[in-house]
């Protein structure tokens, strides 16, 4: 599903964010990528997203080798992949139900489809009631539950999440891991970069470690530290 | 806020080109009006049978600067003097009733198609057999020319002046959105927007900008139009004849396309080169 063979990103101020990544993920996996700052993590996601190129080795996504692919053809690969962020990044002009909606205008749903998928989508995020609330009206936790929702209506087939309980008390960031692992038990690969440590341990996922731009850790069913499990 | 701006200064620019326009129209209509008086007139060489004479006629009605040529007779030429100049006196005239004095003086009078092709017309009449004199307006045609060119350079360059002011406006309306909506749009580019898709909504706006901008001048120019010509035939009807101003209809046949696809083509072109220049997507 994920393959990455020995990735390097050197940045334009010298910066090496990645010093030779191999990687493969499976389809339906879930996986935390932990690491201190400037470990490489972000740096990860981004070029998952096709935000940023390699400075050398191959990303495939999807069977897709993303090194040859067409800028034309980056919304259609983008289209596949959900993606929530620390900050949530919600449109605070719009309430939750055009948040999600949203997603679904960008890839030319139907109206009518909107109207039946968006309040599915808030009910498994448990925010079918509050619909018409901006996200001012909402707490951290929901704000991030509408991302998640926004993130899933296209039903892609990958989930990336950077630090999305970053900016989260401990019970919601809870409740978020939840959601995720819902999300992931229904078919979707779910890669989460975090810091959250208490979350890593409790949940005894995949855990990959990265320091200085190269991955120093790759275990199953692992804590946040080697001794944790 | 900023479109607002724009929409209005877009409409001071198209109100000003309408002006413009309309000066430039009426006086290129009255400049074709002048120039369908101004004539060439040639006399013939004494003893130049009638024959001879309809000959050079034929051959003068062919020639592509000539849109009309009416031959005046010895005796309507005497004619014609006489109710010029003997108006008060008749009698006096009738000294010569049977001797005409302007008995060589058959002529045809020559409109022109264009008051500029005077010249080319001039050189081949001077080449023809039995033309023995050619009376010209060349002073009428040369100011007519070369006000007509001038007017031509000073619309042109107004018109170019203001093309570039409206597209600067334009483009800094599209960039000030540009920056307000920046989440929005790496949002959209993160879900997997096309650059169609992100680029539309700030091209529609530009063609709106445009197409609103001209509207609201175009529509007060029309009234301002009407008004103007009707109270100029109302209270300076002596001047009807030398102000001769096209009519509404006509007028805007003209004006209103080109100011629509002005106003749409300057908002469609900034709004579209200035999101390709500011959102790599």
């Amino acid at each position: 599903m994920i393959d990455l063979i020995n990735v390097k990103k050197a940045y334009d101020t010298g910066v090496q964010a990645l010093n030779g990544v191999t990687l493969h993920i499976e389809r339906g996996e879930f996986v935390f990528i932990v690491g201190d700052s400037g470990s490489g993590k972000s740096t990860l996601i981004k070029l998952l997203l096709k935000e940023l190129d390699p400075s050398s080795g191959a990303i495939k996504v999807n069977g897709v080798n993303l090194n040859k692919m067409k800028p034309r053809d980056i919304p259609k690969y983008r289209r596949k992949l959900g993606v929530v962020f620390q900050d949530f990044r919600l449109l605070k002009d719009r309430n939750v139900y055009e948040n999600v909606a949203f997603a679904q205008r960008v890839v030319i749903t139907p109206t009518k489809r909107i109207r039946k998928n968006v309040p599915k989508m808030l009910s498994l995020v448990g925010l079918a009631e509050k619909y018409k609330a901006y996200p001012k009206e909402l707490s951290g936790g929901e704000q991030q539950r509408v991302a998640l929702a926004r993130a899933l209506v296209n039903q892609p087939n990958i989930l990336l999440a950077d630090e999305p309980t970053g900016n989260l008390d401990p019970t919601n960031s809870k409740e978020i891991m939840r959601l995720l692992e819902t999300i992931n038990e229904r078919g979707t690969t779910v890669l989460v970069v975090t810091h959250n440590q208490e979350i890593v341990d409790e949940m005894k996922k995949r855990v990959i470690t990265m320091q200085k731009g190269v991955i120093i850790r790759d275990e199953r069913k692992a804590g946040y530290t080697q001794h944790a499990d | 806020m900023f479109s607002l701006a724009s929409v209005a200064t877009m409409s001071a620019c198209i109100f000003l080109f309408g002006i413009f326009f309309c000066v430039v129209e009426n006086f290129q209509h009255m400049v074709r009006e002048m120039e369908k008086s101004v004539a060439v007139t040639v006399f013939f060489d004494e003893g130049l049978s009638q024959e001879q004479i309809d000959a050079i006629g034929v051959q003068i009605k062919a020639r592509p600067e000539v849109s009309d040529a009416v031959f005046v007779t010895a005796d309507e030429a005497w004619d014609e003097y006489k109710e010029i100049y003997f108006e008060e006196a008749p009698e006096l005239a009738e000294g010569f009733e049977d001797d005409n004095p302007l008995a060589n003086e058959a002529h045809y009078e020559i409109y022109l198609t264009d008051v500029e092709s005077q010249d080319d017309l001039v050189t081949w009449l001077e080449s023809v057999e039995g033309i023995r004199r050619i009376n010209e307006s060349a002073q009428v045609a040369d100011i007519l020319t070369n006000f007509n060119l001038l007017v031509g350079y000073i619309s042109v360059a107004v018109i170019l002046l203001l093309l570039c002011v409206s597209v600067f406006l334009i483009s800094n309306t599209v960039t000030i959105g540009i920056a307000v909506r920046r989440e929005e749009i790496a949002i959209m580019k993160l879900i997997g927007a096309t650059n169609g898709f992100v680029k539309a909504p700030f091209v529609v706006e530009g063609i709106m900008i445009g197409l609103i901008g001209a509207s609201i001048p175009l529509g007060l120019l029309y009234f301002l139009y009407t008004k103007l010509v009707s109270f100029m035939g109302d209270k300076f009807n002596i001047l009807t004849g030398l102000l001769q101003f096209l009519p509404v209809s006509e007028m805007f046949r003209i004006l209103l396309p080109t100011g629509l696809a002005l106003g749409v083509g300057i908002g469609f072109f900034g709004s579209f080169f200035t999101i390709r220049k500011h959102l790599r997507v």
